[in-house]
């Protein structure tokens, strides 16, 4: 049983007294509970406790989700390690939302896998704590020593005296003892609702239709705004005739907005690259869509400019250089070819790599590419606002509360205490909504218009505002001897606008004489963190090219890898390596086992193996292919996962599963391009995104079990699923595919009966 | 602006709009009915699947002048609460991840249930590759229709 404190940066985030009958449950008019299946009396009297729990009178606990929503399931995993440390069952449990307090939560933020990762130490200490203080209200009652009070499922005991009390009936005591300092945590084999299956907290809400999402989000007299940006990237507004959008029916305002001020210097979630935007009032969305269309808008070529931000926690300055001009895809591949063929900066050297490929008996050299990516979240950006002359209250979906905030109080010129922002279900998030511009736009909408808004962008609108993910080029070399053993290896990466490089992942570690390198073009294509960035990308190259230095040394691809690990565990080469060798093993070796990798032989089925580490996490896939009339099906997809410790098994192999199937298919289908500037997609029609029938037919997913807390999972199961992927496609096609999306290729190859 | 008459979810409806706007933002906007989604605006992404006289319809497409009076049944009216046997199974599977797609997803799977009780896996997939799911919840979703299917 391990004992920790209460207290986190000096502060301590258990506040029984500040809390009690006030905080984050006044706020809650629209966003309610979510009720058990049970359906119990919703108590009469609620006592808080602390910030992540509230009882009352007949037992009924209540929940706070503090992290945002996006479908990672948060809102159900968040409250089960609350609960089991509580000692209470699930059963009993009301979950709800908490609003934006920085007062009461850390980290308030959906992003990075972490959510878990850094909120397992503090929900389980806000659990421990209250069921402490429980147990010291009935010791007080009892007039016995609190170490003799047991708990159990929500009762408390007293054995020696054959007491028993529900929670509910010591719940308004126990919100008077003072917080503990210290509190003890229960072991891990102890847990009881930590490591089972539990449905999402909402799952009954979202099959019967009930309002969740911002979209959803209704207020009495509340405007519908839309925007109208540049088509182009290196554009800007030139003129704007609204004569005939004004007269259209239902209409209120026309006019043009800056999402920032002039003397504001933006941080790293404040990324925008149209900030100059038109925007439509109306009363409903046909009547403002519609006028919309009837606008006529002028653009021009814009001057280059130079972006400073702020960090988001230090507040160190940076800049990004935004070129001038209309960009063009065929232009960016090529410059990256012609950047990518020289040499760069290094970012990590190992032995003497220049001198072992020059003695090299043989070397390879493969180089990779892959697009720009939209993120497409199935709901558009959209957010609520009402603001008036001293206060500001946002409702809607953001996966960065916390730092939006600072935005919109800064865009309005209100102090930070007057913003409010509520969170609902977001609509997907893949890190396109970090990037809060649409909070401040709708905030900035409202001030001008002085009424409630919602802002709602179209399809079109959200997928050319781009965002995206960048576009990246990475060439690999290895070196062999005359036995064809592996004496070098090289990596040089780059993209636009960033490198997707990480010099210590491995194969660094596991090879003598290594060399990695990194370049970057600028582009005025903005770009943002996209599903495990850089790793969305690298990942699968490297382990494309890992295949094929397997088969030159004519080693079982798994085999191989697991060699090489064992080198690094063993002997590794430098230093600050970025991963655990016997972890990524580990994987390797799950999924070797489950999948029956080299035991089964399974005739016109294809196999393709990778493994990676990234946030925190383990991830080894085995993509299975078989052709069907010259097209390749994916029958299945063994996925072995090394996260630590498993809180909602069910929950985990959704998003395991969810990982796999994108990444799979944004490697197969999915780019945008551009055509001086515009981006040539703009709806799904054009921008291609997996379907139902191309998904893997069965996914079956493996944990490792271990007592390692908690780490990530909303990310690592995407990347070595393209490495998979890629491989399995070579094994069933006999082609390497290098340059995402494979699909036109695989086509192609159809078409010319080659498949 | 016109006047119609509309039966949505076996309940008389009386709204006045424009006859051009589709049947979903007369739903979201002007009957307060939001368990049907707005995803693309243009018939791809199947967010906004309804029926219409018991067939699946993207409402993002279908402007309500074309609708008038013929019966509409919405995620919120395909049962009272939730015991439809597709809405049924999506919870024993756990199917949602963020949920966004699943209305459109039960509206259309129910449709397709209708019409063929025991539909094979290519029918399966020829039937819900309409339905975008950007969270990839496809496995689960292929697995609920098969159990809505045999627990019809």
């Amino acid at each position: 049983m391990a004992t920790v404190k209460t207290t986190l940066n000096r502060r301590s985030f258990l506040k029984a007294s500040a809390l009690a009958g006030g905080g984050m449950m006044l706020q809650f008019n629209w966003l309610t509970g979510c009720a058990p299946a049970t359906r119990n009396r919703m108590p009469d009297e609620w006592f808080d406790l602390n910030g992540f729990v509230k009882i009352g009178e007949n037992g009924m606990v209540t929940v706070m989700a503090p992290n945002p929503e996006i479908g990672q399931n948060v809102k159900t995993s968040m409250p089960m390690i609350v609960a089991d440390e509580l000692d209470v069952d699930w059963s009993r449990v009301v979950v709800e939302q908490a609003p934006l307090n920085t007062d009461i939560f850390t980290r308030q933020l959906a992003g990075g896998s972490q959510s878990i990762r850094q909120g397992w130490q503090g929900l389980r200490t806000a659990g421990a704590a209250a069921r402490r203080m429980l147990r010291e209200a009935a010791a007080r009652a009892w007039q016995v020593p609190v170490e003799e009070v047991t708990t159990s499922s929500g009762v408390l005991r007293h054995p020696g005296s054959r007491r028993s009390a529900d929670y509910g009936e010591m719940a308004t005591a126990a919100a008077q003892i003072p917080v503990p300092e210290e509190v003890e945590l229960k072991d891990i084999d102890d847990f009881t609702i930590i490591g089972t299956p539990r449905t999402n907290v909402d799952a009954l809400k979202i099959v019967t239709g009930q309002p969740l999402f911002g979209l959803d989000y209704r207020r009495e007299g509340m405007l519908i705004a839309m925007i109208a940006h540049p088509p182009a990237f290196g554009m800007k507004l030139k003129s704007v005739d609204d004569t005939e959008a004004r007269a259209m029916p239902g209409i209120r305002d026309v006019f043009t907005i800056e999402t920032f001020q002039e003397d504001y210097t933006k941080h790293m979630f404040d990324a925008a690259a149209f900030t100059e935007l038109v925007v439509v009032v109306g009363n409903t969305t046909w009547e403002v869509m519609s006028a919309k269309k009837a606008l006529t808008l002028e653009w021009e070529p814009m001057a280059g400019y130079t972006d400073t931000f702020a960090h988001y926690i230090t507040g160190a300055t940076s800049t990004q250089e935004m070129p001038a001009g209309l960009e063009n895809s065929s232009t960016h591949y090529a410059r990256m070819a012609e950047v990518g063929a020289r040499s760069a900066a290094v970012a990590r050297r190992d032995g003497n790599p220049e001198a072992a490929f020059a003695r090299a008996a043989q070397v390879i050299e493969r180089t990779y590419t892959a697009p720009f990516l939209a993120h497409n979240t199935l709901e558009p950006m959209n957010f609520f606002a009402h603001v008036t002359a001293d206060s500001a209250e946002l409702v809607g979906p953001t996966q960065t509360p916390e730092h939006m905030e600072k935005s919109v109080a800064a865009r309005l010129g209100l102090p930070l205490e007057s913003v409010d922002i509520q969170m609902t279900r977001m609509g997907g998030g893949f890190g396109r909504r970090l990037y809060g511009h649409f909070l401040v736009e709708a905030a900035a909408i409202s001030q001008r218009l002085n009424a409630p808004v919602k802002l709602i962008y179209t399809r079109e609108d959200d997928m050319t505002f781009g965002i995206y993910r960048p576009t990246y080029h990475a060439t690999y070399r290895a070196a062999f001897d005359d036995d064809k053993n592996l004496i070098a290896f090289h990596v040089r990466a780059g993209g636009i606008p960033e490198s997707p490089l990480f010099a210590d992942r491995f194969p660094a570690g596991a090879v003598d004489n290594y060399l990695a390198e990194e370049w970057s073009i600028a582009s005025n294509i903005p770009t943002g963190a996209f599903r495990a960035p850089r790793s969305n990308f690298i990942a699968g190259a490297e382990q494309a090219f890992l295949d094929e230095v397997a088969e030159v040394m004519e080693q079982d691809p798994i085999a191989f890898r697991l060699e090489l690990l064992e080198r690094a565990r063993t002997n590794p080469v430098g230093d600050g390596n970025d991963y655990d060798a016997a972890r990524y093993a580990g994987v390797l070796e799950l999924v070797r086992d489950r999948s029956g990798w080299g035991t089964e032989e399974s005739p016109g089925v294809h196999r393709g193996i990778a493994a990676y580490f990234c946030h925190n996490s383990y991830v080894a896939h085995v993509v299975d292919i078989v052709m069907d009339d010259g097209s390749p099906v994916i029958q299945n997809v063994h996925c072995a996962v090394d996260c630590g410790i498993v809180v909602n098994p069910l929950a985990a192999t959704n998003l395991a599963e969810g990982g796999t199937v994108d990444g799979i298919g944004q490697a197969m289908f999915s780019e945008v391009t551009f055509r001086d500037g515009a981006p040539e997609q703009s709806n799904f029609d054009t921008y291609r995104l997996i379907r139902h029938r191309e998904a893997p037919k069965a996914i079956a997913v493996h944990f490792v079990q271990n007592d390692i807390d908690p780490t990530g999972l909303g990310e690592p199961s995407f990347p070595p699923a393209v490495g998979a992927l890629a491989n399995a496609l070579y094994r069933a096609t006999g082609r390497r595919l290098y340059e995402q999306p494979f699909a036109p290729q695989l086509e192609a190859l159809v078409d010319q009966g080659t498949g | 602006m016109a006047r119609f008459h509309l039966t949505i979810n076996s309940q008389n409806v009386e709204v006045d709009v424009d006859p051009t706007t589709p049947i979903l933002w007369v739903l979201r906007d002007h009957l307060n009915l939001v368990g049907t989604k707005y995803g693309c605006g243009v018939g791809q992404c199947g967010a906004c699947t309804i029926h219409l006289n018991g067939v699946a319809v993207r409402s993002c497409s279908l402007p309500v002048s074309a609708v008038a009076d013929q019966p509409v049944t919405t995620i919120e009216g395909l049962s009272s609460d939730g015991t439809h046997p597709v809405q049924e199974a999506w919870l024993r599977h756990d199917v949602p991840q963020c949920g966004y797609c699943q209305a459109g997803q039960i509206m259309n799977a129910a449709a397709l249930l209708a019409q063929n009780a025991s539909p094979s896996d290519e029918e399966i997939d020829t039937a819900m590759s309409g339905n975008i799911c950007r969270c990839g919840t496809y496995t689960r979703i292929h697995a609920a229709i098969k159990t809505a299917a045999s627990n019809g």
